[in-house]
């Protein structure tokens, strides 16, 4: 046990001490601070990018969900790739445009594109309320993370604590450059933790993959497929295609895009990518051995079951290096979240009420930001509960209802106005909103629908609502404004 | 070329009508039940036509990805 805690302070001070050395030789100015001077190779980019495929919620979430539900976590194995096809059509535009203007955060995009500075307040108020969610997840795992593998050895709260006071650290001391470097250390070991662990627990406990399969079939029958009902397969395709949506929309993903150095760099990835995230297996294959190795996990517990299995199977030392890749998994992210959101704060709040402010002040701004950022993180964290889960779902379908204003930013001769990006994004939140916390679905809203079409995910209205309001309204102002030419 | 672009469309189609077709566990595809192994497979032709797109694409010149 001792062992295990030892493992995992050495894995913190590392990763601290990785975001320290990265500052060295670099002024910290505001395009180097969150977008490393635009210089960022393939691989770098690349990995901020992967770093978004295994966080916490992956590692822990992709894993319980298979756990718990079966079938419906492969979902998780499929976005990612769609996104990043489109990625190979969208990421090059935007990142041109944000070259071209100096942008630094995702807001910028929009008060640029449409000219509108309220539009730009807004999208940021809207990025603020899904990004804490995010972070709180993130601070979350990492306290299960400690208590299990440490058998309450430190409590949850002193490890979110700790966690917090590292990730804050060496955000404000380096930046983006921290978070690129931190994550080459957090995928090197995720992979190998994960490629291991995803091959031997299957073949140790049922004597290989498809063994293991046959025997989870056998003993809860349905459990492999989609149900007929509820979450089926047409609650899959739907599923994927508005998460694909959605995936770029994330500030933090978006803003790691201006990073790169060249357009090619996100054509390349989209080769490379997909390939990377199909290490979501080994994930999936942990969740499903714990199925019948650690049965009775309900509810957030399920989030338990790739620990509670690597607990009951390996020594100490090595419970220690799967935590070790754990809190990686979780300050990471972490520290592009707190970024992130710090970056909104004095960019797009404060910048917005004092346009003058130069970016030194920005800067300022902004790292004062980040402290009282994890504080209310840690704040929700402690004392937060299952609704975590429903903020993030709420967060996510957030994010997607930016897609079809910046998508209709790009073609100009659509001739979307301010206007209607504004209330397309105004209307698409409050539904999103609405539907998540009424706990709606198709079926109940509308139960004279074909059986297939019930199950289709409810955030669907939430969009249509969106891309109707946002074409009629952009219809009735149009001629007072057009979209910059660019 | 703008045809080309298309092509991208294909695989991602296949992913998604696989398990709308074919929603059981057998035939198990490289040992996993087959919604996932389809899906699995898929990504990897994602992979290979984003690669194709990738080298016949003007835009990134003629280096190797």
């Amino acid at each position: 046990m001792t062992s295990t805690l030892i493992i995992l302070a050495l894995a913190t001070l590392f990763a601290l001490g990785l975001g320290l050395v990265a500052r060295s030789g670099h002024d910290m100015g505001l395009e180097s601070w969150t977008v490393g001077n635009r210089g960022f190779g393939a691989i770098l980019v690349f990995l901020l990018m992967a770093g978004e495929i295994y966080t916490t919620f992956t590692f822990l979430g992709a894993s319980g969900f298979a756990y718990g539900q079966g079938a419906p976590a492969y979902y998780i194995l499929a976005y990612g790739s769609i996104a990043y096809v489109m990625g190979y059509f969208l990421l090059p535009a935007i990142w041109q445009y944000g070259r071209d203007h100096h942008l630094v955060s995702q807001p910028d995009f929009f008060a640029h594109k449409y000219q509108s500075p309220s539009l730009g307040v807004l999208v940021t108020l809207v990025d603020i309320i899904a990004l804490i969610p995010y972070l709180v997840l993130q601070l979350t795992g990492l306290g299960i993370i400690v208590a299990v593998a440490g058998h309450g050895a430190i409590g949850k709260d002193t490890a979110i604590i700790i966690g917090a006071a590292v990730v804050t650290i060496y955000v404000i001391v380096s930046g983006i450059r921290g978070s690129a470097w931190t994550a080459v250390a957090k995928d090197i070991m995720i992979l190998a933790v994960v490629m291991f662990l995803g091959i031997y627990l299957p073949f140790h406990l049922y004597g290989g993959i498809g063994s293991m399969f046959d025997a989870i079939a056998k003993a809860k029958p349905g459990f492999l497929v989609f149900p007929a009902a509820g979450n089926s397969v047409w609650w899959f395709v739907s599923t994927v295609l508005l998460t694909a949506l959605g995936f770029f929309m994330w500030p933090h993903t978006l803003a790691s895009c201006y990073a790169a150095r060249e357009a090619k760099t996100f054509r390349k990835n989209a080769i490379v990518l997909p390939l990377y995230q199909l290490i979501l297996l080994f994930v999936y294959f942990v969740g499903f051995a714990a199925v019948l190795q650690i049965p009775g996990l309900k509810g957030a517990a399920t989030n338990l079951a790739l620990f509670k299995l690597v607990v009951a199977q390996f020594p100490p030392w090595f419970v220690g290096v799967v935590g070790a890749a754990g809190v990686l998994t979780a300050l990471v992210p972490g520290s592009m979240l707190t970024m992130t959101t710090a970056t909104l704060i004095s960019r797009n709040l404060y910048g917005a009420i004092n346009p003058r402010a130069s970016d030194d002040q920005i800067v300022f701004i902004a790292k004062c930001a980040v402290p009282v950022v994890m504080a209310i993180a840690v704040y929700f964290t402690i004392t937060g509960s299952s609704t975590i889960v429903t903020l993030l779902l709420v967060g996510y379908s957030f994010v997607t209802q930016m897609f079809p204003s910046l998508l209709a930013s790009l073609f100009p001769r659509l001739g979307v106005t301010r206007e209607g990006a504004f209330a397309g994004i105004v209307v698409g939140v409050a539904l999103a909103a609405w539907l998540t916390f009424s706990h709606a679905s198709l079926g109940t809203l509308m139960p004279f629908l074909p059986a297939g079409i019930r199950d289709v995910n409810v955030g669907i209205i939430a969009l249509i609502g969106n891309i109707a309001v946002l074409a009629g309204v952009s219809l009735a102002t149009r001629g007072r404004q057009a979209i910059a030419a660019e | 070329m703008r045809l080309l672009y298309w092509l991208a469309i294909v695989p991602v189609f296949f992913l998604l009508i696989g398990p709308v077709l074919h929603n059981q566990v057998h035939p198990l595809i490289l040992g996993m039940p087959f919604p996932l192994g389809w899906i699995s497979i898929w990504i990897a032709v994602i992979a290979l036509v984003m690669l194709v797109i990738y080298r016949l694409d003007p835009r990134n010149g003629n280096s190797a990805p």
